[in-house]
């Protein structure tokens, strides 16, 4: 059933700190909203339990990309317009990017946010499997301060994060250390755009001498959560690119995910194309490594 | 279902539409979309799917393309906004229109407010699209009728005209 505007509370405080205290407040009950294209999607189809929701569109520090020399900082309210037109991001974290342009059409990349990707905690979402490999750093804010959390520690279960009823993500932190990598985005689905995932895959690597000497690999819809592939990263740290190598990768990562039958896919095809991208992606390491 | 909805008072939203001053009366988390086609009458934004998958309700925000489907309105406070029909408030017909109209590019025509200010949005950034472009461009809103071609013809002439021009 649709909702009934009458029933819904929208406020604009304009600054963070009256965001903050508001949420502090009444804990959990104030749903905060910037771009809509998750919140509105519910609201619209009578499903938002939230009845009190509040504006974070308009704070210009969640909006901000700041450069330092050893990182970059993209407020949370970042869109993904803003993502992939930024130089540096396009340059030092093509896989961002990438992820970015794949979100929705336009339209949502104009107005969906990165910090809202997060919170939204989808397992198929594009940009969390980046996330995962470029070592991200999540910023949480509330009226009891700032804490910084491990990206990879923030999913505790489908749809369960780290944020506490009264928290915002601030920003997202990556490190400015991967431009050397050889990096690899698939999606695969059942459209370029507009389409959610079946699979999608992040991936990093470096060679030296003939060897992997790092490899960062991630995945999306095959798990509860987005999944980084640690065992098969282990599996594949110092070694020499092969045929039986890459049946080994490709025979650790069947394992560790945790696909599932849908709408969109099956569990079984999941896992063959997810064992297939990781495949690709170290035949294509081999081949652009070694020119590195 | 809520056991006991609240009801949130109505509150006035200035913003520009198609470069007029506009003041409604509104709910805040009425869709920008319901308010343009009820309150104002402007019902060239269709609603398609309701949930920013289709663009037929597309418009421009400060110029930027969005789904106004999924812009509660007070969201909209202040903005300037540009729907099909202010698309060309300067001549009798935009020169994309044209085109569409010239390549087959409207059937049943529920789509093509949307795919016009795709299209405009898309030459703003990009006066000279490649193909690639031009489908990226329009990726977000959605034809049931055309096959896309005609429409991706349109575009690419009312390009090539505007550059010539």
């Amino acid at each position: 059933m649709r909702a009934d505007p009458s029933e819904y509370k929208l406020v604009s405080p304009g600054n963070l700190q009256a965001v903050l205290s508001l949420m502090a407040g009444e804990p959990a009950q104030w749903l905060p909203i910037a771009g809509g294209t998750d919140v509105m999607v519910l609201y619209s189809a009578g499903k938002l339990p939230n009845r009190k929701l509040v504006n974070i569109w308009n704070i210009p520090e969640l909006r901000q990309i700041e450069i330092f020399p050893d990182r970059i900082c993209i407020g949370a309210a970042c869109t993904y317009t803003s993502l992939r037109s930024h130089a540096i991001v396009v340059r030092e974290f093509p896989l961002l990017a990438t992820a970015a342009s794949w979100t929705g059409g336009i339209a949502n990349q104009n107005r969906g946010t990165l910090g809202g990707n997060i919170a939204n905690a989808s397992p198929a979402a594009d940009s969390l499997p980046a996330l995962l490999v470029y070592e991200a750093e999540v910023t949480l804010i509330s009226v009891r301060g700032e804490r910084r959390v491990a990206y990879r520690n923030f999913h505790s279960g489908y749809k369960q994060t780290a944020l506490a009823a009264d928290e915002l993500i601030r920003d997202i932190s990556l490190p400015r250390r991967f431009s050397g990598y050889v990096s690899h985005a698939r999606k695969v689905g059942a459209r370029n755009a507009q389409a959610i995932s079946k699979v999608c895959l992040a991936a990093l690597g470096r060679m030296a001498d003939g060897a992997i000497q790092d490899v960062c690999l991630a995945l999306g819809s095959v798990a509860p959560v987005p999944l980084r592939l640690n065992e098969t990263e282990h599996l594949l740290a110092g070694k020499k690119i092969g045929p039986s190598l890459i049946d080994s990768a490709r025979k650790s990562v069947v394992q560790k995910i945790r696909p599932i039958d849908d709408i969109r896919s099956t569990a079984r095809y999941r896992a063959a194309v997810a064992g297939n991208l990781v495949a690709e992606f170290l035949e294509k390491l081999a081949a652009e490594g070694a020119n590195a | 279902m809520n056991p006991s909805p609240q009801t949130s008072a109505k509150c006035e939203v200035l913003f520009t539409v198609n470069g007029e001053a506009k003041k409604v009366l509104a709910h805040p988390m009425e869709r920008l979309l319901d308010v343009l086609r009820n309150d104002l009458k402007l019902t060239g934004a269709k609603e398609g799917c309701g949930e920013g998958e289709c663009g037929s309700c597309s418009v421009l925000l400060d110029g930027m393309l969005v789904n106004s489907c999924l812009i509660p309105v007070a969201q909209a406070s202040g903005a300037n906004i540009v729907t099909i029909e202010g698309i060309s408030a300067h001549a009798l017909i935009h020169p994309l229109q044209e085109a569409f109209l010239e390549c087959g590019g409207a059937q049943c025509g529920i789509c093509t407010p949307g795919m016009i200010l795709a299209a405009v949005h898309l030459l703003e950034k990009k006066p000279e699209p490649a193909l690639a472009d031009i489908r990226e461009g329009l990726a977000g809103n959605l034809c049931r009728c055309t096959g896309y071609m005609q429409i991706f013809e349109a575009v690419a002439r009312a390009a090539r005209r505007r550059v010539v021009s």
